[in-house]
């Protein structure tokens, strides 16, 4: 079990909270536009790494707000929390371009 | 079975050689599970390319082949998943003979329960959609799960037992000696099985890939086949490719040994248990993925606690069972549930991921379709629904109903 510091009430259980898969995963600017792969990412393609990821959390039985955590998914640390709207800390700086581990995202998808 | 189930017999001490690898195969195919020895020895015994090698960075089956809780059942849902898995089930009922070996597989039936009025509907929708695709399938009532397997309690817990859909043909098998039967084979074919020879990289020529990096030196390969289940997305890392899975650890557990009391496979996407008895008399359950992706290879505690508390409620006498191990697997989650099993956006480079938490089952049938798109380069029509495409098409297969919790 998982003890998670949420930014706003400190550190819970993780049965307190769900888990929002991949954080920094923008909506589309402009839909309409994009490609059906382009599309396909977007909703189906997340970054499965084994190491570091930004993902994202919410205390459902508690403040029930969202925020990010920086969890290592080989030793499940979690080495960042950080509210909602943030950047992760500058040396996860890259975990907020999904698709960027293999450079094969369409770009539409690439931002943060 | 010529054994007491009970007894096993002992094993010769080699049932394979472990060669050096070549500098080159026709077709290489990486990953030492179900599927990947499955698909090996259907290459060789359906199509005569022998010419391959099984490239596994551990030892075979360590994953989750040999970690599963071996339920084998065909009653999915859609046309698409029903055909596979059906031609996997009557694979499974000829196996033995197909591979000279033993693999207990026995067909003791499996519950799948209901506890809502929606389980119930979607129970019976299931049950009459396996008919109409020629799988067996029926619905009985509580009174009717308690005559299959009178030591469930239906009455007395939070969510009653309304009733289940019956497969009588679905049932287990001993997980490792599939392997070990699928292993043997393939190697008196001539395969190669290479273990402790972990895959690094991808040889590419343009978008063409030509071999395979490994710990052991490249090897140079005409195809490459991954079957590498939660590890899909590191190896497609480095092939420089993206795919839709999601890593999860799974957990089982079994415990100490009892006298033969559960005479079938009870199953509950609801309360979040599966059960069965095995061969040699542990009970053997199963729950929900953690919620979280991981490479772990363990899962958290509170799994386990709360699919103990299920177990407990739905099978009163097993509350002074002890629990004798727990162990999880890393398991390769689609968004609909479904496999996925073809070709990749780089050439001659094929993957064969997605099954989640329910792969066991399809070893036979996977092995049969991935082996035949090894070998022509197009899919069978038993994975073609299943390209990687389909999540650009929008054609999704959505089995959250009959895979979801379970298998
Ligand atoms: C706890 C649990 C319970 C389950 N219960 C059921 C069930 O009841 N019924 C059912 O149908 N299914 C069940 N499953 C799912 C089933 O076990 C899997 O879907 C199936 O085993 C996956 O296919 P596989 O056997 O080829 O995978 P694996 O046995 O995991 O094989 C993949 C292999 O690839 C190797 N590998 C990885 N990376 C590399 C590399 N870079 N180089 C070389 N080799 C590599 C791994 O070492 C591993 O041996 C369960 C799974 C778990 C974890
Ligand atoms: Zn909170």
């Amino acid at each position: 079990m998982l003890i998670i510091d949420c930014p706003h009430c400190g550190p819970r259980h993780e049965q307190e909270f769900h888990y929002g898969r991949q954080a920094h995963v923008a909506y589309p600017a402009d839909p309409s536009a994009l490609t059906d792969e382009e599309w396909a990412h977007y909703l189906f393609y997340r970054d499965n790494p084994r190491g570091p990821h930004a993902e994202r959390w919410v205390h459902s039985a508690g403040c029930r707000k969202w925020f990010n955590v920086v969890r290592d998914t080989l030793t499940y640390e979690i080495k960042a929390v950080y509210r909602a709207g943030e950047q992760p800390p500058p040396e996860y700086a890259a975990l907020a371009r999904p698709g960027a581990v293999a450079g094969t995202a369409p770009e539409t998808t690439k931002e943060a | 079975m010529s054994y007491d189930p009970r007894n096993l017999p002992q094993h010769p001490d080699f049932l394979w050689a472990n060669p050096e690898p070549k500098s080159s195969y026709d077709v290489v195919i990486v990953g030492g599970g179900g599927h990947g020895l499955a698909t090996a020895y259907y290459l060789a015994a359906h199509h005569g390319i022998t010419n391959v090698a099984v490239l596994e960075r551990g030892w075979l089956a360590g994953g989750n082949m040999a970690r599963n809780t071996t339920i084998i059942r065909s009653n999915y849902l859609w046309d698409e998943s029903s055909a596979i898995y059906e031609a996997s089930l009557k694979l499974w009922e000829t196996i033995e003979e197909d591979l000279g070996y033993d693999v207990f597989f026995s067909q003791r039936g499996v519950l799948n329960l209901a506890h809502t009025l929606q389980d119930v509907r979607e129970s019976v929708r299931r049950v009459e959609a396996n008919k109409l695709n020629g799988v067996d399938a029926e619905f009985v009532d509580a009174d009717g799960v308690r005559e299959l397997c009178p030591i469930i309690n239906t009455d007395n817990l939070r969510y009653p037992v309304l009733g289940a859909t019956y497969q009588p043909r679905a049932g287990i098998a001993k997980h490792d000696w599939v392997a070990w039967g699928y292993a043997r084979r393939a190697a008196e074919l001539g395969v190669d099985l290479i273990q402790n020879c972990e895959v690094t990289g991808f040889v590419k020529d343009g978008n063409r890939v030509v071999g395979v990096e490994t710990t052991r030196g490249r090897i140079n390969a005409g195809r490459v086949g991954l079957c590498v289940a939660g590890s899909t997305s590191t190896l497609a890392d480095l092939a420089g490719i993206r795919v839709p899975i999601q890593s999860h650890p799974l957990q089982a557990l079994v415990s100490e040994l009892f006298e033969p009391v559960h005479p079938t496979v009870v199953m509950s996407n609801h309360i979040h248990v599966y059960v069965s008895q095995a061969h040699k008399g542990e009970l053997v359950m199963g729950a929900g993925v953690d919620q979280y992706t991981g490479y772990g290879q363990r899962g958290s505690f509170h799994v386990i606690e709360e699919q103990m508390a299920a177990a407990v409620e739905l099978f009163p006498i097993f509350a002074r069972a002890h629990v004798l191990r727990t162990w999880g697997g890393i398991v390769d989650v689609t968004m609909d549930a479904s496999p996925i099993m073809g070709r990749t956006p780089v050439d001659d480079l094929f993957v064969n991921t997605g099954w989640g938490t329910g792969g066991f089952k399809a070893v036979p049938g996977a092995g049969l379709a991935y082996a035949h798109t090894l070998a022509t380069g197009e899919p069978h029509a038993l994975n073609a629904p299943f390209s990687l495409e389909r999540f650009e098409t929008g054609a999704l297969i959505d089995e959250h109903g009959a895979a979801a919790v379970a298998h």
